[in-house]
C-alpha cells in the first residue's frame, strides 16, 4: 500500500496491465517519448518498446480508427487523447463504428478498447483545454463510460477498462491528476465498471457527483456537518454509463433528497438523465425536489479566471445548494 | 389586499397550537389588542389578540385544529383599506384565498415521501408540526413524529390524580401535562367523529392502519374499538380538548406503571400555628399564605432523603432528576391543569407561596404559558379541598410518584409524653402516595412518605 497521486495510479495500472498482457498497446499523441502531455505514460516506452507505446500522427479519427481495427483483430489497445476537447475529430469513428460494431455483426466482433482523455476545467485551460464530454457518449448505446475520481479507482478502472470486451470511455479530470492523492494498494486488483461509490455516509441527503465534483462534494459535506449538523451522504457515481441504478436509488430511499452536481454544463447532463430515473423509480421516496448544481449553458470554459471561477461549481456553492435543499 | 395572520409562538418550546375558539368571526370588526380568538397549546389556553384595526375577512383554520407555529390561520383587513378599497399600505398580500373550512391547515406541498409514511404509519398529518421551508412537512418531521409516538406508547403517559371538583379552591386536585404528541392522537380522535369519542385508548388505536381516505391529509384515521351508543334520550356532548387529554393521560398512566398506594396520616398542629402566626405578615406582603408552600417544602425535604421519588422510569434505566420540580394541580372549570413550580429547593415557604399564587392566579385565569407546566418531577394533588379524606391519585407520567392531600379534620388522636398516654385534639390528614412500583417499592415509599409526615409534625 502507497500513497499515489492519481496520475501515479493510473499508470501503474496501464503498466500493470501491459506487463501482464502484451496484447495491450498505448496509441496517441506525444504518448512515447514524451510520456503524454500530463505524464501518464511516462516511462512506459522505455520499459516497453515503441511498438507498444506508439506516437500518433496529430489525428484523433486516425488514433481511435486504427485502435478500433486492432481491438477487432484481437488486441487490447489505450487510445489516449491528448484532451477531451480533440476528440470530436474522432467522434465518427466512436459513434458510428467502435460503439456498434458487436451490434452490427450480432456479436461476432467486439471492440476491447479503451479511449482515454483528460477533460474538466479549473486548471485555466480556456476553451480548448478545458470541456467536459462525458454526456455526449454516455448517450450513445454500445459504450461504457467512465469517469474515476481518486487514485485507488482509477486503477482498479483502468484494469477493468482493458480488460473489458467492449469499448470503455474513460475520462480523467486533469485537475484531479497531482491534486489527488490516496493509498492505492501495490499490486494487481479492480474496480468494477458500473459500480458506484458511497464515498461519505449519511442520511440528511444525497450528493451525487463524479470527477473533481466529488472532491468539492465531500469538502462542502465535511463542512456543513461542522456549521450546520448536517449529515450529508456524497455518492461517486464512478461510472456514467451504465448507471448504478441500484445503489442510487437505495441511496434516495435513504435520504429522500438528492442534489447532483457535475462540471459539464446542465441541459442534457448526466444530471437530467439521474433525475428522471429517480423521479421514476424513487419517486414515492423523495421528500424533496430533485436539484441540480452543474456548469452553466454557455458555449465553452472561458479564459478570464474570474469567469472560469464563475463557471465552476465550488465547495462553497455546493455548500449552498445543500442548505438550500436540506431547509425544503 | 389582506394581512395574513399566522399562529403565534406561545412559548419557548412551543411548535404548534390548537385553536380553541374564534372570538370573531369572518366580517366582524376588530380593534387592535381585542381578543380574536382563544389557542390551546398542550394544555394552556390563551387569547390572542387582534394584531390591528380592521375586519376579520376569513378564517384559515377551524376551531379544533392544530397547525404549526407560523402557519396563516386567517385573513385580516386593515381598516384603511376597508375605507379606501384597494389601497396599498406595505402590507403581505395573502398568498392563498382558499378557505379551508375543515380542510388542511399546512398549505405546504407534501412531497412523496411524506404522504408514504403518513400512510404506512397512518398518521394524520394535521397533527404533524413542519419544519421544512414555509412550514412543510419533511421526511424528518414525519419520523420523528411516529417516533415520538412510540416512545410515548412504551413508556409515558399522561397525568393523574383522583377526586375533582369543579368549584376547589386554586391549589386543589389532579395533574396534568400533556405531551404534544399525545395530544396530536386525541386530536385525531375528535376529527374521526363520534364513534371514536368513546374509544379508551386512541394510542393502540393508532397502531392499525386503515385504507387511506380520498384526503391526502388524513390518509387513515384511528379505528375506535367501541362506538358512543346514543339512545333517543342522550346528548352527546363533544369532548374538549382538555377533557379528551385528561382522559387519554389517566389510561396511559394506569397502563404504564404499576400503581402502588400507601397511606399515612399526619398532625399539622405545627404546620397550622405556623401558619395562623405568619399568615398576617405575608399578607403585607401581598402573598396568600394557604397550606400547599408547606405541603411542597415538606415534599422537597423527602425527595432530597429519597431521590429515587424524584426520578423517571425507563427501558434503558432510571432516569435521576437533579431539579426538584413541584406540580401543584389546579382545578379549573372544565377540568384541571398541572403548573410547575421549578426548583422548590430553592425557595423559602414565602418564595413558594408566591409561586403558588401566581401559579393557580394564571391558570384559573387562562394566562399559563406552556412553560409553565413541564418540566415536573413530582405532583401534588390537594383533593382535601372538596373534602376527600384520602385518595389514590394517578400518577403524572413520566414522574414517579404523585401525594395526594386529605382533607384537614380535627379528631381525636392517642398522645404519649413522658410514658403517659392521653386523648388530645388534633388537625390530622392523611397523606396518600402513589408510587410506580417498577421502580420504588414499599419500603422506599414509606421512607419518603415518613419524611413528609415529620418534616410537617415537626415543622419550625
Amino acid at each position: 500500500m502507497a500513497e499515489l497521486s492519481l496520475i501515479e495510479a493510473l499508470r501503474a495500472g496501464i503498466d500493470e496491465s501491459m506487463a501482464a498482457d502484451e496484447r495491450v498497446f498505448v496509441f496517441g499523441e506525444d504518448v512515447g517519448k514524451r510520456g503524454g502531455v500530463f505524464r501518464v505514460t511516462e516511462g512506459l516506452q522505455a520499459k516497453y518498446g515503441p511498438w507498444r507505446v506508439i506516437d500518433s500522427p496529430l489525428a484523433e479519427g486516425v488514433i481511435v480508427g486504427a485502435c478500433t481495427g486492432a481491438a477487432m483483430s484481437g488486441m487490447r489497445p489505450i487510445a489516449e487523447i491528448q484532451f477531451a476537447d480533440f476528440i470530436w475529430p474522432a467522434m465518427n469513428q466512436i459513434v458510428s463504428e467502435t460503439a456498434r460494431i458487436a451490434y452490427r455483426s450480432n456479436g461476432d466482433w467486439n471492440v476491447p478498447l479503451v479511449i482515454r482523455a483528460p477533460y474538466g476545467g479549473g486548471i485555466h485551460g480556456a476553451l480548448y483545454h478545458s470541456q467536459s464530454v462525458e454526456a455526449f457518449f454516455a448517450h450513445v448505446p454500445g459504450l461504457k463510460v467512465v469517469v474515476p475520481a481518486t487514485p485507488y479507482d482509477v486503477k482498479g478502472l483502468i484494469k477493468s477498462a482493458i480488460a473489458d470486451p467492449d469499448p470503455v470511455m474513460f475520462f480523467e479530470h486533469k485537475k484531479t491528476y497531482r491534486l489527488i492523492k490516496g493509498e492505492v494498494p501495490d499490486g494487481d486488483y479492480s474496480v468494477p465498471i458500473g459500480k458506484a461509490d458511497i464515498k461519505r455516509e449519511g442520511d440528511d441527503l444525497t450528493v451525487i457527483t463524479y470527477g473533481l465534483m466529488l472532491h468539492y462534494a465531500l469538502e462542502a459535506a465535511e463542512q456543513l456537518a461542522q456549521t450546520d449538523g448536517l449529515n450529508i451522504e456524497v455518492l461517486d457515481l464512478r461510472t456514467v454509463r451504465p448507471l448504478d441504478t441500484e445503489m442510487i436509488f437505495n441511496s434516495v430511499r435513504k435520504t429522500g433528497k438528492v442534489l447532483i452536481v457535475h462540471e459539464d454544463n446542465l441541459t442534457g447532463g448526466i444530471g437530467g438523465e439521474l433525475a428522471a430515473l429517480i423521479a421514476e423509480h424513487a419517486f414515492e421516496y423523495l421528500d424533496g425536489p430533485i436539484m441540480r448544481l452543474a456548469g452553466p449553458d454557455v458555449p465553452a470554459m472561458p479564459f478570464a479566471a474570474t469567469l472560469e471561477e464563475a463557471f465552476m461549481p465550488s465547495p462553497e456553492r455546493i455548500a449552498a445548494k445543500i442548505r438550500e435543499l436540506a431547509a425544503y | 389586499m389582506a394581512l395574513e395572520f399566522k399562529m403565534p409562538k406561545l412559548g419557548e418550546s412551543v411548535t404548534e397550537g390548537t385553536i380553541g375558539r374564534w372570538l370573531k368571526q369572518p366580517g366582524e370588526e376588530l380593534e387592535q389588542y381585542e381578543p380574536m380568538l382563544e389557542v390551546t397549546t398542550d394544555k394552556v389556553d390563551t387569547e390572542v389578540s387582534a394584531p390591528i384595526n380592521g375586519t376579520l375577512l376569513e378564517i384559515l383554520v377551524p376551531e379544533g385544529e392544530t397547525v404549526a407555529v407560523g402557519t396563516v390561520i386567517a385573513r385580516l383587513a386593515d381598516s384603511d383599506e376597508v375605507a379606501s378599497t384597494g389601497a396599498s399600505n406595505g402590507a403581505t398580500p395573502a398568498a392563498s384565498a382558499a378557505p379551508a373550512q375543515g380542510g388542511p391547515a399546512n398549505k405546504a406541498p407534501i412531497s412523496p415521501a411524506v404522504a408514504r409514511l403518513a400512510a404506512e404509519h397512518a398518521i394524520d398529518l394535521r397533527q404533524v408540526p413542519g419544519t421544512g421551508a414555509g412550514g412543510r412537512i419533511s421526511k424528518k418531521d414525519i419520523e420523528a413524529f411516529v417516533a415520538a409516538r412510540k416512545a410515548g406508547q412504551a413508556s409515558s403517559a399522561q397525568p393523574a390524580a383522583a377526586t375533582t371538583s369543579p368549584d376547589a379552591t386554586p391549589d386543589s386536585t389532579l395533574a396534568t401535562a400533556a405531551t404534544r404528541e399525545v395530544e396530536a392522537e386525541l386530536h385525531q380522535a375528535l376529527q374521526s367523529g363520534p364513534e371514536a369519542l368513546a374509544q379508551a385508548d386512541a394510542a393502540a388505536a393508532m397502531k392499525q392502519p386503515q385504507p387511506a381516505s380520498g384526503d391526502t391529509f388524513s390518509t387513515a384515521q384511528p379505528k375506535a374499538p367501541a362506538a358512543a351508543t346514543l339512545g333517543p334520550d342522550d346528548e352527546l356532548v363533544p369532548l374538549s380538548p382538555m377533557r379528551r387529554a385528561i382522559a387519554d393521560h389517566m389510561v396511559r398512566s394506569k397502563r404504564t406503571a404499576p400503581h402502588v398506594t400507601t397511606v399515612m396520616e399526619a398532625d399539622l398542629s405545627r404546620v397550622v400555628a405556623h401558619r395562623e402566626r405568619h399568615k398576617g405578615d405575608f399578607e403585607r406582603q401581598g402573598v396568600k399564605l394557604t397550606f400547599t408552600p408547606y405541603f411542597v417544602q415538606a415534599v422537597v425535604a423527602g425527595l432530597q432523603a429519597v431521590p429515587i421519588v424524584n426520578a423517571s422510569f425507563g427501558d434503558d434505566g432510571i432516569v435521576m432528576h437533579q431539579r426538584l420540580n413541584i406540580g401543584v394541580a389546579v382545578a379549573i372549570p372544565d377540568g384541571l391543569i398541572v403548573p410547575v413550580i421549578k426548583d422548590a429547593d430553592e425557595k423559602s415557604l414565602l418564595g413558594l407561596a408566591r409561586a403558588v399564587n401566581d401559579l393557580a392566579e394564571r391558570a384559573r385565569s387562562r394566562r399559563l404559558q406552556a412553560d409553565d407546566t413541564q418540566g415536573g418531577t413530582f405532583t401534588i394533588t390537594n383533593h382535601g379541598v372538596s373534602g376527600s379524606l384520602f385518595a389514590m391519585p394517578i400518577i403524572n407520567q413520566p414522574q414517579s410518584a404523585i401525594l395526594g392531600v386529605g382533607a384537614m379534620q380535627k379528631r381525636v388522636v392517642v398522645v404519649s409524653e413522658n410514658g403517659l398516654d392521653a386523648l388530645a385534639i388534633r388537625p390530622m390528614c392523611y397523606l396518600s402516595l402513589t408510587f410506580d412500583h417498577r421502580l420504588i417499592d414499599g419500603a422506599t415509599a414509606d421512607s419518603f412518605l415518613g419524611q413528609v409526615k415529620r418534616t410537617l409534625e415537626q415543622f419550625q
